[in-house]
């Protein structure tokens, strides 16, 4: 049985259905994320989970019962919210302590635990100060010890790093993947950051229009997306419009728009005539002055431009029939900025092996 | 820095003048050492002695500090709810509903809460139909102020309480109520000098029994301005000034706690 599950829960307002049907079940110990793009959903189920919102319909339970009747202050449900929502008129331990003054705990285990959450953060030299003296990072902690503190048996964290800069954000990431695993508590996470959620899940749920796309894990979304959303929304893809040829155990050949046969793998299920979408990492497409006799697929273009990042080039290269793809070049090589210039005339190519054909029916 | 027209400096002191200076002339007729408000004589506090020897006065400034805190204490209880209800349930009537004594005419409200109390009620005028229409004027300014506060405070705090284990009343408690609290208090001195200061309302819903400092003021001024009149004034308007200017004060710190 899963800690927690979603059952069919809907919830509309008005005429708009803000989650539909949605179901799903997150395990003990699990780092979860909720993603999707603004208005997909994920706060409001979210909210449900909290108890700030009920379900037009389905049910939600937690180990196995039903929180409907629940109301959210009796739930061992912890949520840290995107403007961390620190009490200004406490102090950093008063607000952290807050949940266990709530749970009646005795005066001197209220200390010793409030002491342990605050060094968990590292926020003990700051427990006399208010909010307002704290910097971004600080106040997240803040939250995330209160979230904590009480050790509920979940914990929601809407947008927690989203008021962040980026370089913190980074920081923070790291923290609450090491603060996670070392507290053992689940954690469910909404973000609408595909980096985020790729880098601190254990499973992501990808949501659009109130529902779930593609439950999996971050590998799987990223390397095996099930729809063009899916694929467009994780990272970068080059999608390209491809019907089955034929389908064997080496590999399917596809029928591209334009280019011709393309090599992809086989994926076991799609047959002659499917049609879909062939989903190509920028990473995955190689780009030389010789083709590469490595590449089952190979292709000549002219590079139109490029952006150097640092650790990596994107290049935009056009194919001779009008066809753009994406290719990734990392800059491996010390002092070495970038190999091509726009007008360089290209091959471009990818191995048989790479790519993934995403069927729509 | 550009130096400002001479006409726009003229113009300010106008103003000015014309605010402060009638004002500035009861406060020192009220030191002169004569009986006629007419030329400076020389230098005196008898006009307070006189004051503080005043049987009627000072049954008319206990009635009025009486009154004052009973009607604001209450007008407070329930602007302070009208306020969060204002807030939390977004009815367009509400506000409607709750500011309309503030925006209607003194005149009118005093006329119709004679009606109520006298034709409806039955009640016999005193202490209790003074406090009673105090209140009524008074609770729109405390929601308005209350409710001000509110809308610029972040929704979630108020979540975050009820997620991490506090019951509604307890949220109200540890929460809710100390971040209003300057609000609510400001909202008290402002229903207090309203309340000390009203005239018109009072006049029609006092009876015969019942005397505050503004009514027997223009009891006092249908004979004559005497010093006497410029003494309590001059209190009057200190004691005003100090919970106006302890009201805004409040108002500016509730600012800076709401970040």
């Amino acid at each position: 049985m899963s800690l927690l599950e979603i059952r069919d829960v809907t919830r509309r307002f008005g005429a708009f259905e803000a989650v539909k049907e949605v179901s799903f079940g997150v395990e003990g110990g699990e780092f979860f994320t909720l993603l999707g793009p603004s208005g997909c959903g994920k706060t409001t189920l979210l909210r449900m989970i909290a108890g700030f919102d009920l379900p037009n319909a389905g049910r939600i339970l937690l180990d196995g019962r039903d929180l409907a009747d629940t109301p959210a202050e009796l739930r061992p449900i912890h949520t840290v919210f995107q403007s961390f929502a620190l009490f200004p008129h406490l102090t950093v331990a008063e607000n952290v302590a807050f949940p266990l003054r709530m749970a009646r705990v005795p005066d001197d285990e209220l200390k010793r635990r409030l002491g342990e959450a605050l060094d968990m953060v590292h926020l003990a030299d700051l427990a006399d100060h208010y909010p307002h003296e704290l910097s971004g990072g600080q106040k997240q902690r803040v939250a995330l010890a209160r979230g904590l503190i009480n050790r509920p048996r979940l914990l929601l964290l809407d947008e927690p790093l989203g008021a962040l800069d980026l370089k913190l954000r980074e920081e923070m990431q790291l923290e609450l993947i090491k603060l996670q695993r070392e507290v053992g508590i689940t954690f469910i996470f909404v973000t609408h950051s595909q980096p985020e959620a790729l880098a601190l899940s254990h499973r992501i749920a990808v949501m659009r229009d109130g529902r779930v796309e593609q439950l999996d894990e971050p590998s799987r979304i990223y390397g095996f997306p099930v729809n063009r959303f899916v694929a467009d929304f994780i990272g970068n893809c080059n999608l390209l419009e491809a019907e089955v040829r034929a389908a064997d155990e080496g590999g399917l050949r596809l029928a591209v728009a334009g280019l011709g046969e393309v090599r992809a793998p086989p994926d076991g299920v799609s047959k002659q005539g499917d049609k879909g979408l062939l989903a190509l990492r920028p990473e995955q497409v190689g780009v030389a002055g010789e083709a590469d006799p490595a590449w089952g697929n190979r292709f000549p273009g002219t590079v139109e431009d490029f952006l150097y990042i640092g650790d990596v080039t994107t290049y935009q290269v056009r194919l001779d029939n009008g066809f753009r793809l994406q290719a990734l070049l990392p800059n491996a090589a010390a002092g070495r900025a970038r190999f091509f210039d726009p007008g360089d005339r290209v091959t471009v190519g990818w191995s048989g092996a790479a790519g993934h054909y995403v069927r729509e029916t | 820095m550009r130096r400002l027209p001479w006409w726009l400096i003229l113009a300010a002191a106008g103003t000015y003048a014309f605010l402060y200076v009638p004002l500035i002339v009861v406060v020192a007729y009220s030191f002169n050492n004569s009986r006629l408000n007419a030329e400076w004589v020389g230098f005196t506090l008898d006009w307070y002695r006189l004051l503080f020897q005043d049987e009627e006065m000072l049954r008319a400034a206990r009635n009025s500090l009486f009154i004052a805190l009973v009607s604001s204490g209450v007008a407070t209880v329930l602007g302070t709810m009208a306020g969060l209800a204002m807030h939390r349930w977004r009815f367009r009537w509400l506000p409607l509903l709750v500011v309309t004594p503030v925006a209607m005419p003194e005149i009118l409200l005093g006329v119709s809460l004679l009606v109520f109390f006298i034709q409806v009620l039955h009640l016999t005028l005193g202490m209790l139909s003074v406090v009673l229409a105090h209140i009524t004027f008074s609770i729109g300014f405390v929601a308005i102020v209350v409710r001000a506060r509110l809308a610029g405070m972040d929704e979630s705090v108020f979540e975050a309480a009820r997620d991490l284990g506090a019951s509604p009343w307890q949220t109200f408690r540890l929460v809710t109520l100390p971040l209003i609290l300057p609000a609510v208090v400001a909202g008290f001195l402002m229903a207090f000098t309203l309340s000390i200061d009203d005239f018109v309302i009072t006049f029609f819903t006092a009876g015969v029994g019942v005397s505050t400092l503004p009514l027997q003021i223009y009891s006092m001024i249908k004979i004559a301005v005497t010093p006497e009149v410029n003494a309590v004034s001059t209190l009057l308007m200190l004691l005003t000034l100090v919970l106006v200017l302890a009201a805004s004060r409040l108002d500016k710190g509730l600012m800076r706690a709401g970040r």
